[in-house]
């Protein structure tokens, strides 16, 4: 995942969303583990559009 | 690694922790509550409305330290600027206070250490501990160190992250449906109405959400907006709330001094609150008014009855599901009905165009109605626009 910091206002609502619980939000910093699925909810309810997927290794 | 040792841990300095703790601290228990971030109640998170009747059910007395505005009315506006006004004879319990949220949390966080409880900053749970099946206290990073919190109970008053309820293995997720993706701009200098708070309703507004300016004195007003999860493509939130300050001539020379973030969910509650030797309260449990996305006062109730529930099962030295279930039964007994009410209005309104909405609004205008609260209202849609409040008829 890739996450812009000058966006991101770190509120948490992605780590709240996600189905796979695969956010931490560790005050200021999103740390993501591997139970992501890349299901993509977490892009796309951003409300400043601070996540997006990295393309596949 | 450090180890602690108490009764009952509390995840979260919100209302709802803080109001937990507390009871447990004055019931006699030796109580810790914890909290990740550098300071209590800030970064906001929150458009500080309330109404005013709750605030003596659960015991918090009036303090100016944190009633920033004190509102005579209402106004719901739809997108062709129809609006309806309630002043303060007529609104009822749906208006109230904007609140100074960071003091306001500030003060019942005080008031948790006051009854007895040790409080934690800079304190993240970062998962449970299990031991013979059971969850028998939680692990945490507490200022970069990691340690041990061991309890006989926990209260998982995580907000709308609701993580530690799920590391115990209750389902917490919501629908994409059920959640509301909010940002909110601090605006200064500008000209709405100081007395009353306004909601803004309507697809091309707020798509299945609402956009709402809460005044706080002094040319100051929280403007926000909440999208419904499936009309976010991506940065819908943002997008929407700039259009609108760009128009409304109220903010011509206005600028947001503070940019917040935050989710609500939307649904009636968590299917089961509780589990054995854990409580989820507030926003943690998803027990937040799904229509107006008001969940202070909830997280209070909920954290006081948390609070007492856990005293007694102290009493009986029995923290599993059984002896915690009469906290189910209190907050349903309580907020079941209209959770489930206004969780169907939200459906509903979500689905109506701008036209309906402003034909809705233009009704509700005109209508004769006494006290107006959430349940008065779809009275009256009821008479006049029956398929809106189809398949809930019965709780109004
Ligand atoms: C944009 C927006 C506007 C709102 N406007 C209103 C309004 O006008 N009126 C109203 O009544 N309600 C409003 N709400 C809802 C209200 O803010 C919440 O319902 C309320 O704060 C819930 O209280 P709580 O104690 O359950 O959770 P919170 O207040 O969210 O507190 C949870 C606490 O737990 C901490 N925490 C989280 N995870 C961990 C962890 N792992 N370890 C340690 N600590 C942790 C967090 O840092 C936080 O301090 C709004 C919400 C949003 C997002
Ligand atoms: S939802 Fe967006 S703004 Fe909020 S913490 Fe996640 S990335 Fe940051
Ligand atoms: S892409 Fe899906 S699974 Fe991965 S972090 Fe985002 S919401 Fe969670």
């Amino acid at each position: 995942m890739i996450v812009n910091y000058d966006k991101c206002l770190h509120c948490g609502g992605c780590a709240g969303s996600c189905p796979k619980n695969a956010i931490f939000l560790n005050d200021y910093i999103l740390v993501f583990n591997d139970d992501c699925n890349r299901c993509g909810r977490c892009v796309r309810l951003c409300p400043v559009q601070a996540l997006a997927l990295e393309a596949r290794a | 690694m450090k180890t602690y040792e108490c009764d009952v841990v509390v995840v979260g300095a919100g209302p709802g922790g803080s109001m937990a703790a507390k009871f447990c601290a004055e019931g006699g228990l030796d109580t810790i509550l914890i909290e990740k971030k550098a300071e209590v109640g800030a970064p906001l998170r929150c458009a500080e409305g309330v109404s005013k009747k709750w605030l003596e059910e659960v015991g918090i007395a009036l303090d100016p330290l944190w009633i920033r505005a004190d509102m005579i009315g209402a106004v719901i506006k739809s997108p062709d600027g129809t609006q309806f006004k309630l002043d303060e004879s007529k609104a009822g319990t749906e208006v109230g206070y904007v609140l100074e949220r960071h003091l306001f949390d500030k003060a019942l966080a005080r008031d948790a250490v006051a009854a007895g409880s040790k409080l934690m900053m800079r304190t993240s749970c970062t998962g449970v501990i299990r031991e013979g099946g059971r969850v028998v206290g939680i692990k945490v990073k507490s200022m970069g160190e990691e340690a041990e919190i061991r309890a006989k109970a926990i209260v998982a008053a995580d907000g709308y992250e609701s993580q530690v309820g799920r590391w115990a293995g209750i389902d917490t997720n919501v629908k994409l449906n059920d959640l509301n993706s909010c940002i909110q701009y601090r605006m200064v200098n500008c000209d709405a109405d100081m007395e009353y708070c306004e909601f803004i309703i309507g697809r091309s507004i707020a798509p299945g959400g609402y956009l709402w300016i809460f005044p706080k004195g002094n040319g100051v007003a929280n403007v926000g907006i909440g999208v419904m999860g499936p009309l976010c493509k991506g940065g819908e939130p943002k997008e929407y709330l700039d259009r609108f300050l760009a128009i409304d001539p109220r903010f011509k020379d206005s600028q947001a001094v503070e940019v917040a973030a935050g989710f609500v969910s939307t649904c009636p509650g968590l299917d089961c609150a509780v589990d054995d030797n854990i409580i989820l309260v507030g926003d943690a449990a998803r027990i937040i008014d799904p229509l107006t996305g008001g969940g202070i006062c909830h997280a209070c109730r909920t954290g006081m009855y948390a609070g007492k529930v856990l005293v007694e099962a102290a009493a009986k030295g029995d923290f599993s599901k059984a002896s915690l279930m009469p906290y189910e039964k209190m907050w349903r007994d309580r907020m079941e009905d209209k959770l489930y009410r206004n969780w169907m209005a939200k459906e509903r309104l979500a689905e109506l165009d701008d036209e309906t909405i402003n034909e809705l609004v233009r009704l509700i205008s005109t209508s004769d109605i006494e006290e107006v609260n959430v349940y008065n209202l779809l009275k009256t849609v009821k008479e006049k626009f029956p398929k809106v409040v189809e398949g809930f008829e019965h709780l109004i």
